[in-house]
């Protein structure tokens, strides 16, 4: 059993990257754990437990800032702030329900250390888009801050932007601020029904390239479409998302519907409806069942207009659906153990883009490149970021890649 | 000039002939300019205090011949300085006497339209304009809109992280480009992104977004177009005091509303530009906010109601929307020259450019005051009211001795003023030469060092843009030693805290 060192400051977490320093040992940053499953499955000497750091520092809803300890659960910033009418307007996935966990869990350095993003992000950016200032101790056993409490910041490097999807292998935050925005008035979801992949993409295309203001555009193929709630049949739905003031929502939904009627027959589901279907979109609902969870999952992020063309290239018995007008496909492959990955690669480079194995049994994701494979000058150039942060390789090594 | 700029090293420059000849055979013709007339033209960009003519400029066409000139200049211990069109503000592209000033302006086409994809694939040379030009015929855009947009380029962009006065809603340039093709100091080519989201490992072309030329030189860029609002429409609303006028921007947003632009001007800065394009601005008030709501018609015309019955409650004594596309351009043609317009009251002004957390505008605006009674110089203040970008024109005369060093000083006091109450030194400018030497009001050595570490793993040999940003200079060997102490354990039991 690894031990754990649970640091209750600063101060505590750069010595015990200096300890670790001294001692040539290695530290897997957790804060409450419930990511342990995605990435590389890593190898430390012990385990640097985050979870201490909570509380929210700092909330200015007028200045749209929020700061708070990276360990504070995701739960509670996601309350306070819809009771002040805000959001994270990058609206996070919630990957619990895919790996077996309730939905809820989470931290807010968790959501950033892996640069989520959910539906809206076609529209306002993933967490890295959101993420403001960082108080973090790198691999060198030395808190940095960068960024500030501001919006609008280009003050040194955006060391923000390369902490946000760093897996935790660079260092570990101890306090974020974010930018916070207000929650929309309301929202509707215009469904057009019963379209192929490929129609599909074409539609989202044309609703996404009108002034519509879709913020989110989804298409959920036929043989998927029951796991997902408030959707009106169970067959393919392409949803687009439109929200706002009332008055421009229903201006809008009328735009829209009258935009893809030429693509098959429309419906609009209300607030109720549309809010059901989303949180299924943002816990990739039909891959989190219980009989499809044993099954390797794939998050390919590709350009949305030829998105449809994976159906072809990729195992026909394969389940998938599209997010981000098409350019995030959740696959799943048909069998437990087995990841084709050669065909999900060879797909992604004719494509464009990249795909992580999202869920495999840890032995599976061990002896696989779990992130999409680099070109060599970038994996050199990779390499090398990672050691201006953390030289010996102290935090989460391996988790993205051998040696990173 | 107040900066000091690193040493020219003097076997660089008694090899200058031999330089200019390899150059020559890298890029042919008129591409490699050496003569001190040709040469004038580069020698400053937007922040003219500082000029310094380079050694040699060399303007190539092609990525291979970018490659080739900084892997030459690599293996041969040559600084080199990128410039994109020279409106930095920051002194970004400020050449180095033994250094070769890498012009990209004739990398200038736009090289593929996707919409289906929504994205445009160009050149670094295109100005930030032409995109939205090019996309225009099929109602798209390009969100970023700094005011110098007519002439900075999507190159020097990327190097500043440049925003514009609509960036609150629609974001800076960091998040609006996917991809970018980048030459590294060593002349390697990368690719980072493409049409795609989001990075497959770090991000690193967050990093290279506001890196002010000293990580890479970019020679592609893919970029976000959207689809333009079916209207817009701005207020124009006129308040007694800042105080009233800074609450009216705090109410609107705490109700909200995003607007697509949110701008304020001060007295000094109301007047000087009413003077030169008469865009019908109140002048008997002493803060001014202009409010541009876009969408659809009904979405807008409901939002203008809003913010108008939001004013009223916070004491706004004018209040006038656009009721035309022409009316809307008006309001912001006096916003968009207000640079110009300071450069008509005051024979020279110098544009700051921190930001602060709005709440704390009344009092930064009140210090400022004094600051300005302080050293004898006027100042004007127009300020991007949603982000709390503020950018204070001090009003001097370069030809008044003295002056132009009391003007520096003035503008250092009041971006110290900006970190003390919370804010930062560079919202959308960049530090440049400029900021240089303010960075440790921001960052400890510590921070710093973790960011030129970072530079470190771009340009091990420090050869990119050298002197800019980091006030400090430092060895990457000598950034790179690890000081642990000597194996010892700090806890000689397990630590378990």
């Amino acid at each position: 059993m690894t031990d754990v060192l649970k640091p209750d400051d600063i101060t505590q977490v750069e010595q015990a990257v200096q300890w670790a320093l001294g001692n040539n040992k290695t530290l897997e940053l957790v804060g409450s754990g419930s990511k342990r499953a995605l990435g590389r499955p890593s190898q430390t000497d012990m385990t640097l437990d985050l979870s201490s750091f909570t509380g929210v520092t700092l909330y200015e809803p007028d200045e749209l800032i929020l700061s708070a300890r990276a360990g504070t659960p995701l739960a509670e910033i996601e309350k306070l702030l819809d009771d002040n009418n805000q959001q994270l307007d990058f609206e996070p996935m919630d990957y619990g329900p895919l790996l077996g966990q309730p939905a809820g869990q989470g931290t807010i350095g968790g959501v950033i250390a892996i640069n989520l993003a959910g539906p809206r992000r076609i529209k306002a950016g993933a967490a890295r888009d959101h993420f403001l200032g960082v108080t973090a101790v790198t691999g060198r056993g030395e808190a940095i801050k960068s960024g500030g409490r501001v919006v609008k910041n280009v003050t040194g490097y955006d060391m923000c932007k390369v902490m946000a999807g760093s897996w935790g292998t660079l260092g570990a935050m101890t306090d974020v601020t974010i930018k916070v925005l207000p929650k929309p008035e309301t929202e509707a979801t215009v469904v057009v029904e019963g379209l192929d992949d490929a129609q599909a993409c074409a539609a989202m295309a044309a609703a996404l390239g009108s002034s519509c203001d879709v913020s989110a555009a989804a298409h959920l193929p036929d043989h998927v479409a029951s796991y997902f709630d408030g959707l009106p049949k169970a067959e393919a739905a392409t949803v687009l998302r439109l929200e706002g003031v009332a008055p421009s929502v229903a201006h809008r939904t009328a735009m829209l519907t009258r935009l893809m009627q030429p693509f098959g027959s429309v419906v609009t589901l209300d607030q109720a409806d549309s809010k059901k279907v989303w949180r299924s979109v943002r816990e990739v609902a039909p891959f989190a069942a219980d009989s499809a969870r044993t099954r390797p999952l794939w998050r390919i992020s590709t350009p949305p207009a030829q998105a449809h063309r994976l159906v072809d290239l990729i195992t026909p018995a394969a389940q998938m659906f599209y997010d981000w007008g098409g350019g995030l496909v959740w696959v799943a492959m048909p069998f437990e153990g087995e990841a084709d990955a050669g065909s999900i690669r060879r797909t992604v480079a004719e494509l464009g883009g990249h795909a992580t194995l999202m869920r495999a049994p840890a032995a599976l994701r061990a002896s696989l490149d779990v992130f999409q494979p680099q070109e060599a000058g970038l994996a050199t150039l990779s390499r090398r970021v990672k050691e201006s942060f953390d030289p010996r390789a102290v935090l989460n090594p391996g988790r993205m890649w051998a040696g990173v | 000039m107040s900066v000091k700029m690193p040493e020219a090293d003097a076997a660089v420059l008694g090899r200058r002939a031999q330089i200019v000849k390899t150059l020559r055979t890298i890029v042919p013709g008129e591409g490699v300019i050496d003569q001190e007339r040709g040469m004038k033209p580069f020698e400053s960009d937007g922040l003219t205090a500082y000029r310094q003519l380079p050694m040699v400029v060399v303007l190539p066409e092609t990525t291979r011949q970018v490659a080739e000139v900084l892997k030459y200049c690599h293996d041969n211990g040559i600084k080199v300085v990128p410039r994109g069109a020279g409106t930095s503000l920051s002194g970004g592209a400020l050449p180095l006497a033994d250094g070769v000033l890498l012009g990209m302006a004739k990398f200038n086409k736009v090289r593929e339209l996707d919409f289906a994809n929504r994205v445009a694939v160009v050149e670094p040379g295109v100005t930030n304009l032409a995109v939205s030009n090019a996309v225009a015929h099929a109602g798209f855009y390009y969100a970023p809109d700094p005011s110098s947009q007519i002439a900075c380029t999507i190159g020097g962009n990327i190097a500043e992280n440049s925003g514009g006065v609509h960036c609150l809603k629609y974001g800076m340039t960091t998040n609006n480009v996917l991809g970018c093709e980048i030459v590294l100091m060593n002349g390697e080519v990368l690719r980072l992104g493409g049409k795609h989201l989001d990075a497959e490992g770090y991000d690193l072309l967050g990093l290279v977004v506001g890196s002010e030329g000293l990580l890479g030189v970019v020679t592609e860029v893919t970029v976000r177009i959207l689809k333009k609002p079916e209207t817009a429409r701005a207020v124009l609303i006129g308040f007694p005091t800042s105080e009233e006028a800074g609450a009216c921007v705090s109410k609107v947003i705490g109700s909200g509303i995003i607007p697509g632009g949110m701008e304020m001007m001060d007295k000094p800065a109301i007047h000087a530009v009413e003077q030169f394009v008469h865009a019908g601005y109140p002048l008997d008030v002493e803060a001014l906010l202009i409010v541009e709501l876009d969408g659809p018609a009904a979405e807008v015309d409901h939002l203008i109601g809003r913010v108008e019955s939001i004013a009223k409650e916070c004491g706004a004594v004018s209040c006038q929307a656009s009721t035309s596309e022409q009316q809307r351009l008006l309001f912001w043609a006096g916003r968009k020259a207000a640079f110009p317009a300071a450069g008509r009251i005051s024979p020279d002004y110098y544009c700051m450019d921190g930001t602060i957390p709005r709440a704390k505008l009344p009092l930064v605006l009140k210090r400022m005051k004094e600051l300005s009674e302080k050293y004898g110089l006027g100042v004007a203040n127009v300020f991007h009211a949603g982000d709390g970008n503020l950018h204070p024109l001090i009003l001097y005369d370069s030809n008044k001795p003295g002056e132009l060093d009391r003007a520096e000083e003035f503008g250092a006091d009041i971006l110290r003023l900006c970190v003390e109450v919370g804010g930062v030194l560079t919202g959308e400018h960049g530090v440049g030469v400029e900021k240089r030497d303010l960075m440790p009001a921001m960052f400890s050595e510590i921070d710093l060092n973790a960011q030129q570490r970072v530079k470190c793993a771009f340009d091990p040999k420090g050869l990119l843009n050298p002197g800019k940003v980091f006030p400090q200079l430092h060895r990457c060997a000598e950034l790179g030693r690890m000081h642990i102490s000597g194996g010892q354990v700090p806890f000689p039991d397990l630590p378990r805290f």
